[in-house]
């Protein structure tokens, strides 16, 4: 599915990328911790977080991640915002907490694909 | 065989705020080789993760990229505390992260690990008081 | 719709707890910042982690969770371990990622409503 429909089933407000809406996206990767999206997060994933700091723009720039969805009804500070036009990293917001956000793509076909660091192994679970 | 890129980029302690950013524009710059993206992944990670830990725990840091054409190197380097007991640093999951660390979605544990499985090579040196010295080799595939 | 039933269509291990496993399901929370699952998740969710560190108890224990979920087949601290069975709170592990897990139960929680 498309940024758009992610948008749609999630009710999300679009904050930076609306070049981007047309980006195909077929997984998603859910966590609250940097460190696990560096290991696990895999290219082309939106990724769905609660974090709102500059640094997870750039953690999903480093990682090609296709958007960013936080989670939980946060407003990020405007650096994060910033950073991601900066960036070309699109980021939209739901009031959705991470398990309904997760449950809902989830049901509309959207999978859960993990790529652990230093293999070719992807792993869909 | 010559050296395709060779740069140095120093770190803040501290500087929470711009973490990410060297990581950020190691990729940018290594883009332009047209390396290959599973290798460029690491690398980002390897940086990242590299860059993170200068900001969490050391005074000053410095991260030493060279890229050959057969491998990456990189060469970290910080002034710091060091770590007493480098195997349990290594342990999945230990942490010495601080509330503010944490508070930025780092400080799982797991920031020596994951660069341990980027690369294909690498070495861990460390004296208390003085700081710590990474070495990671990535192989770059002959195409 | 209990812990046990969800142990069983999802395959999960159980990492302590086999005892309360009948404790109802109300709903799922998914998330690793603990003043966030202390803010906003409810009595009777499965909370969905990959923290292992004893303070998920005192969590969970507060808000009176169903139980705890983690990912990553991330086995709980020997520390952790001690206070979810004093405690009594159940502490599941599945090999799977947040993502996949929570949308599994999600879809497991609506099927029955």
């Amino acid at each position: 599915m498309t940024l758009f429909e992610v948008m749609d089933i999630l009710n999300a407000r679009l904050l930076v990328g609306r070049k981007f809406l047309n980006t195909e996206v077929k997984t998603a990767f859910s966590a609250d911790l940097l460190s696990d999206v560096l290991a696990y997060a895999r290219p082309g994933s939106v990724l769905l977080t609660g974090l709102t700091n500059p640094q997870v723009v750039r953690t999903a720039s480093v990682l090609d991640i296709a958007a960013i969805i936080l989670v939980r009804g946060k407003i990020p500070p405007a650096e994060t915002l910033r950073l991601g036009e900066e960036l070309d990293v699109p980021i939209m917001a739901t009031h959705y907490i991470l398990f309904e956000s997760s449950g809902r793509l989830f049901s509309h076909g959207i999978v859960g694909c993990i790529q652990k660091v230093g293999t070719d192994e992807i792993v869909s679970l | 065989m010559s050296l395709k890129y060779d740069g140095k980029f120093s770190v803040r302690g501290g500087d929470f705020k711009e973490a990410g950013k060297v990581a950020v524009e190691i990729k940018g710059i290594l883009k332009k080789f047209g390396i290959d993206a599973e290798i460029l992944r690491r690398v980002a990670i390897v940086a990242y993760e590299a860059e993170v830990n200068i900001i969490s725990y050391a005074k000053l840091g410095k991260i030493h990229l060279q890229v050959h054409p057969e491998r990456i190197v990189m060469d970290v380097e910080d002034e710091g505390p060091g770590i007493e007991d480098i195997e349990l640093a290594m342990r999945p999951g230990y942490s010495t992260a601080s509330e503010l660390i944490r508070e930025l979605g780092f400080g799982a544990g797991m920031g020596l690990v994951n660069i341990k499985h980027c690369a294909d090579e690498f070495k861990i040196t460390s004296m208390v008081n003085q700081g710590t010295r990474l070495r990671i080799i990535i192989h770059v595939p002959a195409r | 719709m209990n812990l046990a039933s969800v142990v069983k269509t999802l395959n999960l291990k159980v990492a302590c707890g086999q005892e309360h496993l009948e404790r109802p399901v109300r709903g799922g929370y998914a998330g690793d910042l603990l003043s966030d699952v202390l803010a906003n998740s409810r009595e009777g969710d499965l909370w969905i982690t990959r923290q292992s560190h004893q303070n998920i108890v005192a969590v969970s224990s507060l808000k009176d969770h169903a139980g705890i979920l983690l990912v990553q087949g991330k086995e709980p601290d020997m520390d952790t371990l001690e206070k979810a069975i004093k405690e009594g709170i159940p502490i599941l592990v599945t090999e799977g990622g947040t993502f996949e897990i929570a949308g599994r139960l999600y879809r497991l929680l609506h099927e029955r409503s």
